[in-house]
């Protein structure tokens, strides 16, 4: 634990040492969620509804997605670079130090200057839970609370499953992206909108619908349209738990599959 | 450069042809460069119609709930178009992911540019061209197909907007070039680029037409980017022209503008290249 902790502590004092740049990068990438927001009220200037949901509903969704994937950005968003990493051989590097893998990558990679994405974020949520009038039962305040961070376990399985695709594929350039990015766009509006083989492969086999979805139709007390028991609105934590054992175990396989370059 | 030849014609200042024959050579050698990247730009192209079938289902959604005919003034077929084409040409403009000039001012590899007998912007440029040429036979070419054979597209009935639309592209790689060389040359002051390419991302995404038409604005707001940013000029132009929105004289009036931009953008990098010469000179010392 103390490695990882030195390995974080490292992060830290790189930062702090060019303080101007770490700051305009910080207060630049706040930006990031308020470009979806955008796009989000883009489309209801010209449209009161969007598959059956009002603005407002739709906005609840946004919140908890954008929340969700500012966390797991934050976390595991570095884990990108694995690609990089396999490409010109550095990753022979971490792989013959006494620690995990996985471990050492996510410990060096934190993002910290991605942590003012978390504020906005936060802020659009509260905006959104407000504006769609919840009537917040106990339940429905943890399930506010829990949603964003199941939701951010699901990205960060994502994230973590698809970036090992570059241990097969070495020039899979931005292929995990559509997955990634792919899913907080997919997550920002109901999946009722899309089309029915899409949505299956989105929705329910990458989990995506469990992000914002479920939980926003529980939240609102509303029946699922699509026509899923009333019981799974409340299951997203236990499909982060399974998405997050199904990335682990990729992560696994992947990392057995590792020949260096060699270059 | 995959072992692909390039032969530099000797430097004659003032030359046209001689002019030409460099630009010719710099274009081949950008387009041999990038053709060889295959599987990545297979990847990103995957990627953009993966994008494409998100942004389509979502705008065809917002078409059929608003219960009208037209959103925004576009059909659901014009909709579809536009999110497909969109697609289809963020890896041609590429707007984002470009950083060569601001590593090799990072990294001093600059100098050498200076020493080359074109003009660094001109050299840089006609590499970008030669790219774009890749990107339109690979990256534009996949999400289109993806979109014919998934949506009922508008086909443009207008025979001149073939070659509108074509001069449009070309304008929009121009005007996102000469951005993307400002945006990099900021590195020589700057050095840490990272807070001016986070804002021009933001721009170009949101400004530009690609997260959503812009013409889901209000009328007096889309005026003010068009004449005022050159983002609307980088995407919404050719999509505005391929989706036949309005006659071909407000077309050809659009692309007109899209020139205005490219030669503003062109000569503004100029003279921040001459400063930058002038700095770096001192610097270097």
């Amino acid at each position: 634990m103390g490695s990882y902790r030195a390995l974080v502590a490292a992060q830290v004092r790189a930062y702090t040492s060019y303080r101007a740049s770490f700051l305009i990068d910080a207060s630049t990438n706040m930006l990031i969620p308020l470009v979806d927001l955008a796009a989000v009220l883009a489309v209801f200037r010209v449209t009161p509804a969007l598959g059956g949901f009002d603005a407002d509903e739709v906005l609840l969704m946004f919140g908890i997605s954008c929340l969700a994937f500012a966390l797991a950005d934050l976390a595991v968003g570095e884990i990108e670079k694995l690609r990089s990493y396999i490409r010109v051989g550095t990753l022979d590097a971490v792989l013959v130090r006494p620690l995990s893998v996985l471990g050492q990558l996510l410990a060096s990679g934190l993002a910290f200057r991605r942590v003012g994405r978390l504020v906005v974020a936060t802020a659009v949520l509260v905006v959104a839970a407000v504006r769609a009038e919840l009537r917040l039962t106990p339940a429905r305040t943890v399930l506010l609370v829990v949603s964003p961070l199941a939701g951010a376990v699901l990205f960060s399985a994502i994230f973590i499953a698809f970036a090992t695709v570059a241990f097969w594929w070495i020039d899979s350039g931005e292929f995990a992206s559509g997955f990634t990015y792919g899913g907080r766009d997919f997550t920002s509006y109901p999946v009722s909108v899309y089309g029915a083989v899409f949505r299956h492969v989105f929705a329910y086999g990458l989990g995506f619908a469990f992000v914002s979805y479920y939980p926003t139709l529980a939240l609102l007390g509303r029946a699922d349209p699509l026509g899923l028991p009333g019981w799974v609105a409340w299951s997203s934590p236990a499909v982060a738990v399974l998405a997050a054992v199904l990335a682990a175990l990729v992560w696994r396989f992947g990392i057995r599959q590792y020949r260096s370059t060699g270059s | 450069m995959g072992g692909a030849q390039v032969t530099i014609p000797r430097a004659r200042s003032g030359r046209l042809r001689d002019e030409l024959a460099f630009a010719v050579a710099l274009v081949r050698a950008g387009f041999r460069r990038h053709i060889t990247y295959r599987q990545a730009t297979f990847a990103a192209a995957a990627t953009n119609s993966v994008f494409g079938f998100l942004r389509c289902f979502v705008l065809l959604g917002a078409a059929s709930a608003s219960g009208q005919a037209l959103l925004a003034g576009y059909d659901p077929e014009q909709l579809a178009l536009y999110t497909w084409v969109s697609q289809g040409l963020i890896g041609v403009v590429a707007m984002w992911g470009w950083t060569e000039l601001g590593d090799r001012i990072r990294s001093g590899d600059v100098v050498g540019d200076l020493l080359r007998p074109v003009h660094p912007v001109l050299t840089y440029l006609y590499a970008d061209i030669g790219r774009a040429g890749v990107a339109g036979l690979t990256r534009f070419v996949v999400p289109m197909a993806c979109g014919v054979a998934f949506f009922p597209m508008h086909a443009p009935r207008r025979v001149e907007t073939y070659p509108l639309f074509v001069l449009s592209v070309a304008l929009a790689v121009v005007v996102s070039f000469g951005a993307r060389f400002l945006v990099n040359a900021a590195a020589y002051w700057l050095l840490d680029v990272r807070g001016v390419t986070t804002v021009w991302n933001f721009g170009s995404t949101v400004l530009g037409g690609l997260a959503f038409p812009l013409h889901f604005l209000p009328a007096w707001l889309v005026t003010t980017l068009w004449v005022g940013t050159p983002f609307p000029s980088m995407l919404q132009a050719p999509l505005d022209v391929i989706v036949e929105r309005g006659s071909t004289t407000h077309l050809l009036a659009v692309v007109a503008g899209q020139a205005a931009w490219a030669a503003a953008m062109l000569g503004l990098c100029r003279l921040v290249q001459a400063r930058a010469t002038a700095k770096l000179v001192i610097q270097g010392g």
